[in-house]
């Protein structure tokens, strides 16, 4: 551990490579981290599904991929059609407990994720999928960095989809609809806001989100039916980070989240990678409540 | 309850008596002429794809038995038939179904699960009540070690997967010695034991250990200890994480470009790295237990390669290995049928101890432990979009073609 450490002290250069290929991931986590920040504040349902919507979307992308559709057409492809999902399941299972108690919600979105589990798996199969767009890699000090282009895509388009999301919540007449909704559904029902629609389209908007983030994951990575929970905790932990709302704390969350695990992964070996997260996601939960009492002491 | 009803009830019951009389009566004129073996395989799940493969071998070979006319026990002539139950890949389920198979619907004779934790967990039931299992498709070590006395397998333990890439890189350099190995294994039994096996060959050369990660199972990263892997410059890779960990390695060590005078890993044909990564996982070595092109040959199927083509003709899809150890494995209960010469469970089992037979498969020679001690492992090489056999040389199809040169210079 402690010689890992030196390495990466003593070769900057390779431990540039480490914090970026971990920044970069951490923007796929941010971007389905959006859509569980979404559902979590408008809906207040902690979205357990939310990692087997992203595997869903990958099965949906690679799936347009082999059937000949070009990359850059297959993630919108995917977020529509995990739109639809998204609009689907919320009129199916998710409008059932939108006001139930929070044990309910949770339960229910687990019960969803074992379902979508076993679906893709019937569907899709079980084997590994990941497509290569060919793209190749960009490369710089004597090659110590190496950088896949499609992560940088992916990186790009992740940003970008934080930057539309927020504008979409303060301009949009339906965004607007989605934040009165989120302060207060009650005051917004009566001032004439369908906020069952607004649910719907925000469960949707989510599982677009997802298929965009599970596009870019098959691009970029690989996936197979069961990789859904990872992405549920990290979406989670950089939720409970920033906070409801906040896309800014969202992206922040998410690319140090992805950076300091990678770090994690090269200093404490690959085996403590996602103890680490679970740890780390111990830690801010502490903190966060630690600090919570003592707003309350203040208040009262 | 009225007349008229009294009167369909009493019918009804009749026809019901009637129905298990004629069932009892075909049951017991079937059992006279079939042996019934008992599978649990994973037909849900996550080892669906295995699963489907195992039973695709199991079915291939039991109907190919009774198109010869079955097995001879003693002076009578028997068919072969499987009763399948879905274990829905959980070890739990598996064993449940191992102990309903054995009591519910009596078979004395089990064909084993996909995957060495099912194996693990279907061995104790199997054990307690003295019947019989072969198995094709746990290949744990571990599972050899508990002194089972009913458990038997037709392929070639884990410890033993990888060894050829550490010879191989030993028979290359010429001071063993100073060679560098990096070792990335999934923290599962499977992994762990191919781990084993590595690191007790590479201790037998002197070859120093720089890297040895274990890979979390929810882990589809690996950038971290691929980055390490450039800076410590070993020479030898070896990376074993099933279908996930080969196809993330071969993937992210292209995206990274990442250099290795030699790669060898586990499941890499299984997950179609060579048809799917294309160029990137050219040069990698893959540890399998079979291969069409191999030169072993018997008289139920003939060849490796008839026993491809007939595989492919009949499921539309190239054989996988997964498959045709699990037709050996019905092989390996026919010949210990006739060897044994009854359906005493304790008989046939003292015959399947001492199997030792040729089969389109390979040698299948049973040692005391009950695995199978005759047959190599070997190694594939991706050579032009193909897997090639390279390793042992006895085989061997192609040339090695190493080192893997340089990124810039593919």
């Amino acid at each position: 551990m402690v010689d890992n450490f030196l390495l990466l002290v003593q070769n900057p250069n390779f431990a540039l490579d480490v914090v970026l290929n971990g920044l970069l991931a951490g923007a796929i986590f941010a971007l389905a981290a959006y859509g569980m920040s979404l559902v979590w504040g408008v809906l207040n349902i902690v979205n357990i599904v939310q990692g087997e919507l992203v595997v869903l979307g990958g099965y949906i992308a690679y799936a347009a991929l082999s059937h000949g559709v070009p990359a850059y057409a297959a993630l919108p492809v995917s977020a529509l059609a995990m739109f639809a999902i998204g609009w689907g399941l919320y009129y199916t299972v998710i409008f059932r407990v939108v006001d139930k108690d929070l044990f309910i919600s949770i339960l229910a979105t687990f019960g969803l994720s074992i379902v979508i589990q076993q679906l893709t798996n019937t569907i899709f199969g079980s084997d590994v999928r990941s497509f290569d767009t060919g793209l190749g890699s960009f490369y710089m000090l004597d090659g110590a960095v190496t950088v896949a282009w499609i992560k940088v895509i992916a990186f790009v388009l992740a940003m970008v989809s934080g930057g539309v999301l927020w504008l979409f919540l303060r301009h949009a007449r339906l965004g607007q609809a989605i934040r009165a909704t989120a302060q207060n559904p009650r005051a917004a029902h009566i001032l004439g806001i369908n906020t069952d629609r607004v649910y719907a389209m925000t469960y949707g908007l989510n599982g677009a989100l997802c298929g965009a983030a599970g596009s870019l994951a098959v691009m970029a990575w690989t996936i197979h039916p069961y990789i859904g929970l990872p992405y549920t905790v990290r979406s989670f932990m950089i939720v409970v980070v920033a906070g409801l709302g906040n896309v800014g704390g969202v992206v922040v969350a998410g690319l140090s989240l992805g950076a300091l695990e990678n770090v994690a992964g090269f200093v404490l070996g690959a085996e403590y990678q996602i103890a680490f997260v679970f740890t780390l996601m111990v830690l801010i939960l502490v903190w966060r409540n630690w600090r919570a009492a003592r707003r309350r002491t203040y208040l009262s | 309850m009225s007349h008229t009803g009294n009167v369909v009830m009493k019918k009804l019951g009749l026809l019901a008596f009637a129905v298990c009389v004629g069932w009892a009566v075909s049951a017991s004129a079937d059992e006279a002429v079939s042996i019934r073996l008992g599978a649990a395989v994973s037909l849900s799940g996550k080892y669906s794809s295995n699963g489907v493969y195992t039973r695709n071998g199991y079915d291939l070979a039991v109907a190919r038995i009774n198109e010869r006319g079955g097995v001879k026990v003693g002076d009578k002539t028997y068919k072969l038939e499987v009763v399948y139950y879905d274990d829905e890949s959980t070890p739990a389920r598996g064993a449940q179904l191992a102990e309903r198979l054995i009591q519910q619907d009596g078979v004395k004779f089990l064909l084993g699960p996909y995957s060495s934790g099912l194996t693990e967990a279907m061995a104790p039931v199997t054990e307690k009540y003295g019947v019989p299992m072969v198995e094709a498709n746990g290949a744990a070590v571990s599972l050899f070690q508990k002194g089972y006395k009913y458990l038997f397998a037709v392929l070639t333990t884990t410890d033993q997967y990888l060894k050829g890439a550490v010879e191989v890189a030993a028979a290359r350099s010429a001071d063993p010695s100073k060679l560098k190995v990096a070792m990335a294994f999934e923290n599962d039994p499977f992994s762990q034991d191919v781990r084993a096996g590595v690191t007790a060959d590479a201790k037998r050369f002197g070859m120093k250990i720089v890297i040895d990660d274990k890979l979390p199972p929810d882990l589809n990263d690996m950038s971290a200890t691929l980055t390490k892997v450039k800076l410590l410059k070993p020479d030898l890779l070896i990376v074993s994480g099933h279908e996930k960990g080969a196809a993330t390695a071969v993937r992210q060590m292209a995206d990274q470009r990442v250099n290795v005078p030699m790669v060898a890993m586990t499941h890499c044909d299984s997950a179609r790295i060579a048809e799917t990564l294309g160029k990137s996982a050219e040069y990698v070595l893959c540890a399998a237990q079979w291969a069409p092109s191999l030169s072993y040959s018997d008289d139920l199927f003939g060849s490796a390669s008839d026993y491809a083509a007939l595989y492919e003709k009949t499921y539309n899809e190239t054989a996988p290995y997964q498959a045709a150890e699990s037709s050996a494995a019905v092989q390996v209960f026919a010949d210990a049928f006739t060897r044994a010469g009854t359906l005493d469970p304790k008989a046939v089992r003292d015959a399947l101890a001492t199997t030792d037979i040729q089969s389109f498969y390979g040698p299948v020679r049973i040692d005391e432990t009950g695995k199978n001690a005759g047959k190599p492992t070997i190694l594939f090489q991706v050579q032009d979009g193909k897997y090639v056999v390279v390793y042992p040389e006895k085989w061997a199809e192609a040339k090695l073609r190493a080192p893997i040169p340089t990124w810039d210079k593919r």
